[in-house]
């Protein structure tokens, strides 16, 4: 199969990849750059676990191919923390309310979460629960990861006040 | 009965708030799943699977599928056959023959029928696709009523019936009790075939290493005895199977089972000499991955009392496990340990019956049977209720078990360890201000809307235990199901943990590193949990049965506890003082009238370590120790009559919801959802309510929405996310939890399990508020799910 040139920025850093057409962003991710953070749950759009982060919104990167993301920017599970470790206020929230057990929604479920804060920083429940509506959870019951979204936007209300 | 600040006075790190040791690596996308191990060479399999529920398989074309550029391999049943044994069965059945690819005959709609080898999973697939096989398609049954009758097309000729396993257990004066009762009801209560249906499907990768002859296993498992069932299946010893426990399970709940995913990749990796891999997608999952669970039809009759008091149960279950048996139909036996819920119910008669049909196999689902058979015996205390008159939550109090009657021995000879059933109902009536709620279903049915409180009483029995097994299987002879931990502590004072398990979750390391630092005085976070592999550990039975609490941490108590004594001895020996006037004190020893004086943790490390000649004559240089637990009550054989102890202790939830009913569309909505939960002494709150609230939202799913639907032509209806529907953050309301503490005698904290009762007392509660909605009508519905149209289809036939 013919392969296609991209360049895509993950994370902030810039990939050239030669890739088949019929690549989806998620085994691009995974399988290409070893991003592994990426998971793979239903690979037909409606669990949410391979959500990242394209040009500041929400996608499910099973349902896009690679090849679509060619001059895009798109952030990932792995580029949350600081260079130097320290957790994202969302990622320390999500810690502090133990809002996983398995882990394996976790990282579709925070990036929901980054974008909704990223536009609406003080969001009611209901807002929570549209943002992640997307993102389906086995293990929680999704009530400490409503906890942890809010203490999230609570602690950044204060660091920012 | 302790409270929270008692527990808490008790205890410096058990019951305590604490961050999970396992939660950063996932929030960090350092999560080690087995989809993200990446070996060199590793080639992928794709399946080829029967579109029919029963056909002959007359030929199997694969040229055109080798011929296909990066192609490796492609085998079929019939090889298989030859190479490998059948897969374990849980009964005795020895004329039906489990194997990981059909063989001349496919049984069911997504048995595999044969495995396409290639470099990409891109490149398997299209393989498959190039696979062409000529079926016959022969008589089939799907219906496990249908599949009892004589005439029925037989799922197994060989076995000679679709009946796998069929008893009437009578315990106590059933006849007498029902005779002399003032009255009795029956009635016939359905549980749809759901399943846990985790998030990450079942995936294994399998490498044979000639060079030390192992085959390295790393699989998305939660399955006792793994290594051991894949050993006999290809016919290796079992110490030639390396199994990794170092692998993150994205969720699993019971039904990660993968055997015969193992056993295929394992026999294709020692073959092609690569390491081979099988990851399940969605459809292969849902279809083909023999992960179901019960699915049941009870006719139920229960005898009682003018004044409610409840006297004899009658339970028929008719499981149908779909096509091969594995251990499902034990699902029927472990409910036995609990059979007459939390009542003081003198008389049983039960008559388990698993039937196989042409559908996709069960495996084991959170709660092994239990779920089912509460809604049961739930449902007949909410009818009984009503055929009385009486309130659904005055009933209950009348006939539940008092909290000075434990032990209690119920009928089926299972012991409940300890409870306080009255006093967490009304603590749950509390928190949800009964009285205000139903002022608040009268208010909404005042509003022209349907609406219903319900009540279920839930009990979870936890701590696993073999006891169905022998008692199904007389071949069977298992009576242990222990667990193990080790601790060393390095030269450095440092302390490790290791365990022999995988976990899908539930937070094993935190468990065990919380009570490691409580039985020894040391912080939690600094203690390291590890999990050696299949080789290098002690015996485990993996985290089934709600047991990793009680069993896991009864091994880490076992363990650390030994470590201190070998202190105290170190300690009295280099003090020269009997270890009678010595005290443990934080990881130190001091001298119990004199605490200034004292051997310190640093001190006695270097001397197990380093300075043998301060050591105890003849004793064991190094601080290490290994701890194997037996299920406490554990060990009996069951009796003639099939009495046994089943689990060991008895966790106890009420549930409250309320619902409210659309009148037109039949949609139901949980307005509220209180819940009264009491596990004994929880290692870690925020695990424990996390359980209950994720168990919870299972048992709504397995209430209102999901199904595994199969048409009249054996075809799986539900087979993506788009139709067997999970619920979503919008379908959970939020839940309001009440926690009481009854702790276990048998366990080292006083811990029972938490991980099942959620979804064990969800449905039932959920059925009862739905019948209450629906009362005022004249309505009744006892098939799960109760899904929007199911709904709508009772309202608009009344109209």
């Amino acid at each position: 199969m013919k392969q296609r040139a991209i360049r895509v920025t993950v994370n902030g850093k810039a990939h050239e990849s030669e890739i088949a057409p019929r690549l989806t962003l998620v085994d691009y991710l995974r399988d290409v750059l070893g991003l592994t953070g990426t998971h793979a749950g239903c690979e037909h759009g409606v669990c949410g676990a391979c959500t990242v982060i394209l040009d500041g919104a929400p996608v499910r990167s099973c349902l896009m191919f690679a090849v679509q993301a060619d001059g895009h920017a798109i952030a990932t599970v792995e580029g949350l923390a600081k260079d130097d470790g320290t957790l994202s206020p969302l990622q320390d929230a999500f810690w502090e309310a133990h809002a996983m057990q398995c882990g394996f929604c976790t990282p579709g479920m925070l990036m929901a979460a980054t974008a909704l804060l990223k536009s609406n920083p003080d969001p009611s429940d209901d807002d929570i629960m549209d943002a992640l509506g997307g993102n389906l959870c086995r293990c929680t019951g999704y009530q400490q990861i409503i906890e942890a979204v809010r203490l999230a936007a609570l602690r950044t209300g204060e660091a920012d006040g | 009965m302790a409270d929270e600040t008692t527990k808490q006075a008790r205890f410096r790190h058990v019951s305590h708030k604490r961050r999970t040791k396992e939660d950063r690596r996932f929030i960090t996308g350092q999560g080690r799943f087995v989809a993200d191990i990446a070996l060199p060479g590793t080639l992928h399999v794709a399946l080829v699977t029967s579109p029919y529920p029963c056909a002959r398989i007359d030929a199997i074309h694969t040229d055109a599928a080798r011929a296909l550029d990066g192609v490796v391999s492609v085998i079929t049943g019939d090889e298989l056959v030859e190479a490998t044994n059948p897969l374990l069965s849980g009964l005795d059945l020895p004329n039906i023959k489990r194997r990981p690819m059909a063989a001349g005959v496919a049984r069911y709609a997504g048995e595999w029928v044969c495995a396409v080898v290639a470099i990409s999973r891109h490149i398997a697939e299209d393989a498959a696709e190039l696979v062409e096989v000529d079926y016959e398609p022969q008589p089939f049954v799907v219906d496990p009523e249908q599949a009892i009758e004589a005439s029925a097309p037989l799922v197994h000729p060989d076995h000679g019936s679709n009946i796998l396993y069929q008893r009437k257990f009578t315990w106590g004066d059933v006849d007498g009790d029902f005779a002399r009762a003032d009255h009795q009801l029956s009635f016939r209560a359905r549980w749809g075939r759901n399943s846990t249906v985790p998030i990450e499907t079942f995936g294994v990768i399998a490498r044979w290493n000639p060079g030390v002859e192992t085959l390295e296993v790393w699989a998305s498992i939660q399955m006792p005895k793994y290594a051991e069932q894949i050993a006999r299946a290809l016919g290796l010893p079992a110490n030639c199977i390396r199994v990794h426990y170092d692998v993150d399970v994205g969720g699993s709940y019971g039904v990660k089972r993968g055997i015969k995913h193992t056993v295929l990749v394992g026999y294709l990796a020692r073959k092609l000499g690569a390491p081979v891999r099988l990851i399940e997608d969605r459809l292969e999952n849902m279809t083909g991955g023999d992960a179901h669970g019960p699915d049941r039809i009870f006719d139920v009759s229960i005898a009682f009392d003018n004044d409610g008091t409840l006297k004899s149960l009658r339970i028929r279950a008719l499981d149908n496990v779909g096509c091969y048996p594995g251990r499902a139909p034990l699902q029927l036996g472990k409910p036995i340990g609990a059979i007459v819920g939390p009542y003081r119910i003198q008389s049983v008669e039960y008559e388990p019956i698993s039937v196989c049909t042409n559908i996709t196999s069960q495996e084991a689902v959170r709660g092994f049977g239990q779920g089912p058979t509460n809604f049961a015996i739930e449902t007949a205390v909410d009818r009984v209720a009503r055929h009385l008159d009486m309130d659904r939550v005055e009933i209950r109090r009348l006939n539940f078990i008092a909290k000075d009657e434990f032990p209690y021995t119920i009928p089926s000879g299972t012991a409940y360890d300890s409870g306080d059933y009255h006093t967490v109902t009304e603590k749950t009536l509390a928190l949800a201000d009964y009285p205000a709620l139903v002022a608040r279903r009268d208010q909404l049915r005042a509003e022209g809307l349907l609406a219903g409180i319900g009540f279920s009483a839930c009990l979870e029995p936890s701590g696993g235990n073999a006891g169905f097994e022998p008692l199904f299987n007389p071949k069977n002879p298992t009576t242990t199901w222990m667990e193990s931990c080790q601790i060393k502590i390095d030269l450095m004072g440092n302390l490790t943990g290791i365990i022999a398990t995988q976990s899908a979750g539930q937070g094993h390391e935190t468990l065990v590193a919380t009570v490691i630092g409580e039985e020894l005085e040391r912080d939690p976070d600094d203690i390291r949990v590890v999990r050696a592999d299949s080789l290098a550990s002690l015996p485990s039975n993996s985290p089934v049965g709600s047991r990793m609490a009680i069993m896991l941490g009864g091994a880490a108590s076992g363990a650390a506890k030994m470590i201190k004594q070998r202190l105290m001895e170190i300690a009295a020996h280099n003090l020269q003082l009997p270890a009678d006037r010595l005290v443990y004190d934080g990881g130190d020893v001091a001298v119990r009238d004199d605490p200034a004086t004292r051997i310190g943790w640093d001190e006695m490390v270097e001397i197990a370590h380093r300075r043998y000649h301060d050591m105890p004559v003849d004793t064991e240089p190094g601080l290490q120790a290994s701890y194997v637990w037996e299920v406490p009550g554990g060990g009996g054989m069951p009796d003639a009559d099939g009495r046994v102890q089943m689990y060991p202790c008895f966790s106890f939830e009420a549930h409250i919801p309320l619902v409210v009913i659309d009148p037109v569309t039949g949609k139901i909505e949980i307005l509220s959802y209180y819940i009264g939960h009491d596990c004994g002494t929880m290692i870690n709150p925020d695990i424990v309510h996390g359980m209950v609230n994720g168990g919870i939202a299972h048992g709504i799913g397995a209430a209102l929405y999901e199904k595994f639907e199969y048409n009249a032509d054996g075809q799986l209806l539900t087979g993506t996310f788009m139709d067997y529907l999970l619920p979503s953050i919008h379908e959970v309301p939020r839940i309001e939890t009440v926690d009481h503490c009854t702790p276990s005698p048998l366990t080292p904290m006083g811990q029972k399990g938490s991980g099942e009762g959620g979804y064990l007392g969800a449905p039932a509660a959920l059925a009862s508020a739905v019948n209450d909605a629906l009362a005022p009508r004249g309505l009744e519905i006892t098939t799960l799910p109760m899904r929007l149209g199911d709904i709508a289809k009772l309202l608009h036939e009344q109209t």
